[in-house]
Parts: structure tokens; C-alpha cells; sequence
């Protein structure tokens, strides 16, 4: 082992700690040592400080886990001009992120274990969130042929997807969750009928119509939903739906969960943001994959969100270069940035939609750290000093051009949000740091 | 040594009607038929082990083997079974020549029974032919695989190199690992394991166990080091190429990586432990070529020899009862 590069103890002090494993909000100090968490008090000052310690008096400010991305893609290996490992690790730092999956969509396809590595060993290389990798859950994500879910597992894949080509043949997705389970690992697939919703770049109704977009009816979704939970019953495989996104399908899962299957979902947050309307005048930086859905889709998902049946949030980040989105709506590649805006737009829904501060928290810490089995994701002695510090308050105006990610395509351009990151913290390590 | 009077004379002694007309399960099979067998057996070893291997229970007997799926070494194993009792063999492959003229199976079985074979043993790619076929004709029909359903002599040999190995069946632990959910030799060897009191273990990726192989009276493990923990005896099975490229199982080096038998992954059986493979084995896929040499461990090669002296001595049962018959 190389010598202990984590430097002195820190201590912040004067914090309002938002811990979504023991439910606390509240004043508090917490002490990182060695690149965990040494101590944790409930109160602003420090009981028992040393001399060699670093204090940083957080005034104040929200101390809370780093969040956790479950969906980000990136271009690299393959595509690098797009987003390299690096820029999307900066861009997660900018943005609270301290632990990232990347998507195995790439060229060539994290369908093998030697992929596997090479993310793993190019985010030690970078060294400045946690990277890990999801797997491919078929060969080239082709829908056909198992891919190593087994090996890929051993060497460090997180879940295994398709990521947005759903699997079609069911036979395929049966034995696709079948031999995952042997290995009791976690699949994760996004719900579409590939017949309805090819070619499509909106959700059917009113709007579409007048648009003249071509248009996906909702029920596509949960169409698709319905067949994978009924093989997720027969298999028992631990099942994530990846980007939930209408209100029927909410009831599906609902359906699901009552039943006792191990069925998990996430959500983006450009749904639970935006709606259908935003569309507006053809702006292509809100083409996205599930489509934008009318306005009583969207309360549904938030109110999901506020009762705990959407577990995670994700920030669905999916980097475009202006090449591929300013083309017409129809022909722009679909998809978002969205590492460095998901904290301040989760924000919104505790400061306009009324949710607590702790659960949209839950949903970006604790949820998808208990999904991967990491010990991340909550404040208590010995997890992993992986922290953001937040001041929840702070006026911010999106500025795409300023962001750290590659692509600029962010639906969050120019928006007024609340919530700037002061701190990220990986490890113990500070790896972000806002200019004052 | 004994002499080969004694021998023939001891056969003669344990040749026994065989109590049903035709072999075509294991699952059929009654305990003590399962002993008797073994023990005539037991003798048939004796007799192939001797110069004159040649006896003439089944003289004036027609065996025909009738192989509708491609098998080199069982068509043989009956072959030689046949021959080495006296009867006139004949091998017929209708999958070359009547059957792709159109011919249904049973017309073929007609055809067939017409010429008033004996015994016939049948190998069909369709689970239940060889019970389709003891239907239709006048003569025993023994089973030599149907489908994924059984092949009750390969049970029955395999129990013989168990027996003869540890002495009994019974309490010994048998992990059966591999592509079950294919397999008609681990149908068979199940039910004929359960038979005999042996405790079955079925270790393999869940995509090649069957739904409801844990309602087999065995235990199912997709991990093959807890499968095989303790085991006496590591039975292996053979994984059809085509059936792990992508299909059920990613690939072959996954494949070997966590279900291929290797010197590492048999430490975690039992002291003693035997392996076996119904072969042809592929090496490097379901087993290392270090386990299956290994004359301490591998009984791979006395299985192919209790082959031919098992398919002996149920020849000899069925044509003692056609005896009786008359």
C-alpha cells in the first residue's frame, strides 16, 4: 500500500448534517479521519478537537452524504469528444457527486471484463469521485446473447443493462434475469415497446399532435413494465426499473411492490422538472429518452418520490455535443447533462414542491447506496468520508457554458435554482471546492 | 483369477427374468432389480475382462439398434453387449435414409417389427419416443435416450461404477453438475440415485436448471463450490457447444470460470471424492484435463467400461423374460 494520502483529520463544524439513515436533520459537527467518517456529534461545536486537525466552520451549511448517480454515460472508451471519464468525474465533483455508474453503452461495449477494468483503472488514475461501472446485460447490448454477467460481476460491475435499447425477446430478458440472480446481482432495465415507440420523440396527446412530433403513446412503458415484473416474479432476480416516468406505470410498480418482489425504480430528475410544455418551441435540449410527459405525469412522480415509491433519483446524465442537438426536434440526439445541475434541481422540489429536505435526499444517497451495497451514502462512523456541503439556500442561474461537462446540453440553461455546492469530499479528500 | 467356466456359470446363476417387458426409465426400476442387476453385472466385468468374452445366452437372438440421433459410443457399448451374448446385431441410422423420405416413427416401428427383431434399442431426439415405440411393437424395447427424458442404462451403468468404487450408494452425496435442464442422463441418474438412498445435489447456472429441479428430491446450487462441498461423487455433464454462446450461457470461458470442474473447485469436495462424465467430455469447458486424467479421482474410463457390461446384463434380464413369455 502507498503511504496514507488523505492528509490531516478534518473537522466541519457549525454544519446542519442531513443523514437519511438515522433520520437526522439537525446541528452537528463530524470529524474525517483516514478517508471515513471518525465521528459524528450532535452538536456545532466539537467536544473533543485536536490541534492537527483542519476545521472548516460550515456556518451553517448543509453537510450531507455525497450523492450517488446510478445513470451516467459518458463517451469514453469510444466517443471521447463527447465526455471523457475525467470531465464527467470533474462534473460530478462540481456538482456534489462523489459516486458515479457509468453506462456500458460505449465503444466498445462493457460487455466483457477487461472493459471493466479499464474504467476501474482509469477512474484510479483520475482520482476524484468513485466510478463504477454497469455492465452490459447482453452482448454489445444487442438484446440477444447473455453477456459475462458473471465475470464482469467479479471484476467490479455494479448492475447490468441495455441501458436504453430495451430487450426485447422475452425469452432473452427471462434468461438474462435468470442467470444475473445465480450471481444474486441486480439488473436494471429501462421499459419501452420497441413497435411503439420507435421513431418517436414525444409523448402522444394534444400537444405532440399540434406539434406534428411524432409520438409515443405512455402506455408503451408500462406495456413493457408489466412484462418485465411478471418475469422479475417468476425469476426473483433484484430488478431495477430504470427511469420510471408516467403515472400508470407508477401503479404497476406499485402492484409490484405490494406483491413483496425485490423491484426497485428510478426516476430522472428532468421528470420530476420538467414536463411536456418545455418542449415549447422545439428546443431539442429537452428531447429526451423516455420523452417529456404531460403535467399530471409529472405530480404523480413526485408524489411517488415524496412516499418513497420511486426510490432513486438519477440524473439520467447524457452528454450531446451541439453537433447532435441543433439539428430539428425530431433528429436531435435525444438526452441531457445533468451531473452538475441534479442537486439544486432536486432542491426545487424541498423548497417549491414542499418535500422534505431528508427524503430527496434519500433518493440521490442512502436508496442507491443500499441498491449497490455500498456502505456510502449515510453519515455514521465508518462509512466513507464521501460528503457535500451544500448551502441549500443560495441563488444560482445555470449557465451551461460554465460547465465542467464536455457537452453543454443542459435543459437547465438559464434556470433559476437554489443550492450552491460549496465542498465535495471523496474519500476524505476534498475534490471540489467552490471560488468565493 | 477366476476361471472362465466359473464366470459364465455364475452369470447363468444371476440371469433373471426381468420383471417388465420393457427397460426404458430408471424411474421404473425397483430397488431390489436395481441390486440384481448390478450384481449380474458385476459378473459381465469379469467376463470382458477374460480373452473369450463370448457367451451364448441371447443365441438366435436379433438385437437391432436403432439410432434415429448420431451416437458413437453407445451404439457401440450395445453393439459390443449384443454381440459378446451371442445375439445377431444390426445397426440401423434411419435419420439417413427411410425417415427423410417421410416416414413417420411409427411406420418405421412397424416396418421394423414386421422383421421380428428381439430387442430393439432406440435413441430418439424426442422425449417420449422410446415409450411411443414399446407401444407399437411385438418386441422389448430398451431406451438409449430420448430427448432431455432419460437414459435409463447410462443411470444404470453409472450406478455400477458407484458401486463398485465405494461399495453402496447409499448416504453417499452426488452433486450432478452442468446442463441439467438438457440432460437425460441426469433425469435418469435422479431418480435412480434417490432409488438406491443417495443424497442428489444439482449444481449449474440457473438458465440450465429447470424450473422445478428442486422438487426432484434434490438440492439445487447455482454456486459450484457450496454444490459440491462434501460431495462423494462429482458427476459431470456435457454442455453442448451451440448451447453457450451467448444462449443460455455467455461464454465458454464464464462457463469454465464458475461450473468447469478443475483441481481448485474438487478440493471442495469430500475426502476420496470420484469424478464422472457420461463424455464425450469437452475439455477446458465442463472439465480440466488435470481432474479428468487423474486415474486417484476420474472414473471416467471405468465408466465406459461398465457400459458395455451394464447394456449386457439387461439384454440378458429382457431376453430371460421373452423366455418366459413364450
Amino acid at each position: 500500500m502507498s503511504a496514507p494520502r488523505n492528509g490531516p483529520p478534518i473537522a466541519f463544524v457549525s454544519a446542519r448534517l442531513v443523514d437519511p439513515e438515522s433520520g437526522y436533520d439537525g446541528p452537528g459537527s463530524l470529524v474525517v479521519r483516514d478517508g471515513v467518517i471518525a465521528d459524528v456529534q450532535k452538536r456545532p461545536d466539537l467536544e473533543r478537537g485536536s490541534a492537527q486537525m483542519r476545521v472548516i466552520d460550515c456556518s451553517g451549511a448543509v453537510l450531507a452524504p455525497g450523492l450517488i448517480d446510478l445513470r451516467v454515460k459518458t463517451g469514453e472508451p469510444g466517443n471521447e469528444p463527447k465526455e471523457t471519464l475525467k470531465s464527467a468525474s470533474r462534473a460530478a465533483a462540481a456538482g456534489g457527486v462523489t459516486s458515479i455508474v457509468v453506462q456500458p453503452d460505449t465503444h466498445p461495449p462493457v460487455d466483457e471484463p477487461a472493459v471493466v477494468d479499464f474504467i476501474l483503472r482509469r477512474a484510479r488514475d483520475i482520482e476524484l469521485v468513485h466510478v463504477y461501472p454497469a455492465g452490459a446485460a447482453t452482448r454489445g447490448c444487442q438484446g440477444e446473447q447473455l453477456a459475462e454477467i458473471g465475470l464482469m460481476a467479479e471484476a467490479g460491475a455494479v448492475y447490468f443493462t441495455d441501458v436504453d435499447t430495451p430487450i426485447v425477446n422475452s425469452k432473452v430478458m427471462r434468461r438474462v434475469l435468470s442467470y444475473a440472480g445465480g450471481f444474486n446481482a441486480l439488473v436494471s432495465h429501462r421499459p419501452a415497446d420497441p413497435w411503439l415507440s420507435a421513431g418517436a420523440c414525444a409523448t402522444e396527446g394534444e400537444l405532440a399532435a399540434r406539434l406534428g412530433l411524432p409520438a409515443v403513446t405512455a402506455a408503451a412503458e408500462k406495456i413493457m413494465l408489466e412484462r418485465d415484473l411478471a418475469l422479475v416474479e417468476l425469476t426473483g432476480t433484484a430488478f431495477l426499473v430504470d427511469q420510471i416516468s408516467t403515472a400508470e406505470s407508477l401503479e404497476c410498480l406499485r402492484r409490484a411492490k405490494d406483491k413483496g418482489l425485490d423491484v426497485s425504480a428510478s426516476c430522472s430528475i428532468n421528470h420530476l422538472c420538467f414536463n411536456e410544455i418545455d418542449i415549447g418551441d422545439y428546443r431539442t435540449f429537452y428531447r429526451l429518452d423516455p420523452p417529456l410527459r404531460p403535467e399530471r405525469d409529472r405530480a404523480a412522480l413526485v408524489e411517488a418520490l415524496a412516499e418513497g415509491l420511486i426510490d432513486v433519483v438519477v440524473s439520467a446524465h447524457a452528454p450531446a455535443p451541439a453537433e447532435d442537438k441543433r439539428r430539428p426536434f425530431s433528429e436531435a440526439a435525444p438526452g441531457a447533462v445533468g451531473l452538475e445541475t441534479l442537486l439544486p434541481a432536486l432542491l426545487s422540489l424541498h423548497h417549491d414542491a414542499g418535500l422534505s429536505l431528508i427524503d430527496v435526499l434519500r433518493a440521490v444517497t442512502l436508496m442507491p447506496a443500499e441498491l449497490l451495497g455500498l456502505q456510502a451514502g449515510r453519515l455514521s462512523p465508518g462509512a466513507p468520508a464521501d460528503l457535500v456541503l451544500v448551502d441549500i439556500e443560495a441563488p444560482v442561474i445555470v449557465d451551461a457554458d460554465k460547465l465542467m461537462s464536455k457537452s453543454k446540453n443542459s435543459p437547465f440553461d438559464g434556470r433559476r435554482l437554489q443550492g450552491q455546492v460549496l465542498m465535495t469530499v471523496v474519500d476524505g479528500r476534498i475534490v471540489h471546492q467552490a471560488q468565493q | 483369477m477366476t476361471h472362465a467356466a466359473d464366470v459364465s456359470e455364475t452369470i447363468r446363476a444371476r440371469v433373471f427374468p426381468f420383471p417388465k417387458r420393457h427397460f426404458v426409465s430408471a424411474a421404473d426400476l425397483d430397488p431390489p432389480d436395481v441390486v440384481a442387476l448390478l450384481d449380474l453385472a458385476d459378473a459381465f466385468v469379469e467376463l470382458n475382462r477374460q480373452t473369450s468374452k463370448k457367451l451364448d445366452l441371447l443365441k438366435g437372438r436379433t438385437v437391432v439398434n436403432l439410432f434415429f440421433e448420431n451416437s458413437t459410443r453407445t451404439q457401440s457399448s450395445f453393439e459390443l453387449a449384443g454381440k459378446r451374448l451371442g445375439a445377431d446385431v444390426v445397426n440401423m441410422s434411419p435419420r439417413s435414409s427411410s425417415m427423410t423420405k417421410g416416414e413417420t416413427l411409427i411406420d418405421t416401428a412397424v416396418t421394423l417389427n414386421a422383421m421380428k427383431p428381439d430387442l430393439l434399442v432406440v435413441r430418439h431426439s424426442a422425449s417420449g419416443a422410446s415409450a411411443l415405440l414399446a407401444q407399437k411393437v411385438s418386441c422389448s424395447v430398451i431406451n438409449a435416450g430420448d430427448g432431455w427424458h432419460e437414459h435409463p442404462t447410462q443411470a444404470l451403468l453409472d450406478m455400477l461404477s458407484i458401486r463398485r468404487a465405494f461399495g453402496r450408494a447409499e448416504g453417499l452425496r452426488v452433486a450432478i453438475c452442468g446442463d441439467v435442464l438438457h440432460s437425460r442422463v441426469a433425469r435418469s441418474n435422479v431418480a435412480l440415485l434417490n432409488l438406491m438412498g443417495a443424497e442428489v445435489r444439482l449444481v449449474g447456472p440457473p438458465t440450465l436448471m429447470p424450473a422445478d429441479a428442486d422438487r426432484w428430491g434434490t438440492e439445487v446450487f447455482h454456486d459450484m463450490r457450496e454444490g459440491i462441498a462434501g460431495a462423494n461423487v462429482v458427476m459431470m455433464l456435457r454442455l453442448q457447444l451451440e448451447r453457450m454462446d451467448g444462449a443460455f450461457v455467455p461464454s465458454m470461458r464464464e462457463y469454465f470460470r464458475f461450473w468447469g470442474l478443475d483441481a481448485e473447485k474438487l478440493a471442495h469436495a469430500a475426502q476420496g471424492a470420484k469424478v464422472m462424465h457420461p463424455g464425450p467430455m469437452n475439455r477446458g469447458v465442463e472439465i480440466d484435463s488435470d481432474v479428468a486424467d487423474d486415474l486417484d479421482v476420474s472414473l471416467i474410463q471405468d465408466q465406459v467400461e461398465m457400459g458395455v457390461a451394464a447394456r449386457m446384463a439387461v439384454l440378458a434380464t429382457l431376453a430371460a423374460r421373452l423366455e418366459n413369455d413364450r
